[in-house]
């Protein structure tokens, strides 16, 4: 059975989603389930006091019993900042490990600062979490967080819900052939040939949200990002036949024409 | 009285003392699956009825949200 392996627990299903910027829980748990993931992502905000107190939760929609959670730290701009909101996740989610790491460094490209996020995963790791970490596609970098201990490293494809796809093919591929641990794209990723081009390069998983949220059809969107998923999984077990780029070789046999 | 900050905002609460449970209480959480920071460290769920607040402390309670 190919399964996705992280931090100790297997999983069938290697499309990763977010939970955000959906019209309304409806449409997200529609997506979710025609995504087919098995682990989703949470962010951790105030909650609203004395105003809308018998508002439906996204847990209600999402039982934490059906999925397994990964809070983020999306908006943390410090380790500091992102240690206290994982730790308040733990406490929210009754103990759980599992976390998406990310500490960004700039509100308009929303690209990762590395050396906040490696303090943090320092201290998160240290502190007994499961780190999967949001990283710059720098395969130094990738090696590094592998070595302190995190779970699974996640380079973004392209910024942060730009849709932009996988700008760096090359720099990926250093990063998955030098890794121990997995390696999921996360951030970037626009339509279904993104995804599969990932599983292509040999990522074990993909990580996304606006793709599908803001696709005209999310929950369309989200059963083709499956399929994609799906698709350049097997593509890159089936192992790709080499390019020859000026050797062409005819797919039907070249005697028995006729004269 | 005692003066509290609850996620960045000002509030009173007319009593002699008040544990975090209570607060929860007052502010119409009870039940709901949320987290709280007092001071920058955690109360844990279990310890809301014998955490006594004071004058002061600031708060964060949170939930989980949609995000990516």
């Amino acid at each position: 059975m190919d399964t996705l392996n992280i931090a100790g627990k297997s999983y069938h299903s290697r499309l990763l989603v977010g939970t955000g910027k959906y019209k309304d829980f409806a449409q997200t748990r529609a997506a979710i389930d025609a995504s087919g993931a098995e682990i989703i992502t949470v962010a951790i905000r105030r909650t609203n006091i004395g105003q809308n107190a018998g508002e439906p939760s996204l847990l209600e929609f999402l039982p934490p019993e059906e999925f397994t959670y990964l809070p983020n730290t999306a908006g943390c701009y410090s380790a500091d900042d992102a240690v206290r909101t994982l730790r308040l996740a733990r406490e929210l989610l009754d103990g759980h490990k599992l976390v998406k790491l990310e500490v960004l460094g700039d509100p308009n490209t929303l690209y990762p600062n590395m050396l906040e996020t490696i303090k943090a995963a320092e201290t998160l790791v240290k502190d007994g979490f499961d780190v999967m970490v949001y990283c710059s596609d720098d395969p130094i970098i990738a090696k590094q967080l592998e070595e302190l201990g995190c779970a699974a490293v996640m380079p973004l494809a392209s910024l942060i819900g730009s849709g932009m796809g996988i700008l760096n093919p090359w720099n990926l591929q250093i990063i998955i052939d030098n890794a121990n641990i997995p390696v999921l794209v996360d951030a970037g990723v626009g339509t279904a040939s993104d995804a599969a081009i990932a599983m292509e390069l040999g990522c074990q998983g993909v990580l996304m949200n606006t793709a599908i949220a803001a696709a005209r059809d999310p929950v369309l969107m989200a059963a083709a990002m499956k399929k994609a998923v799906e698709a350049g999984r097997e593509a890159y077990l089936a192992g790709r036949m080499p390019k020859k780029l000026y050797s062409a070789s005819p797919s039907s046999p070249t005697s028995g024409l006729i004269a | 009285m005692i003066h509290l900050t609850i996620n960045g905002n000002p509030r009173q609460f007319e009593v002699e003392s008040l544990t975090v449970g209570e607060l929860v209480e007052r502010l119409g959480l009870t039940g709901k699956r949320l987290a709280i920071e007092r001071n920058g460290e955690i109360v844990p769920r279990g310890a809301f009825a014998e955490a006594v607040l004071n004058s002061h402390d600031k708060l964060e309670i949170v939930g989980a949200v949609g995000g990516g």
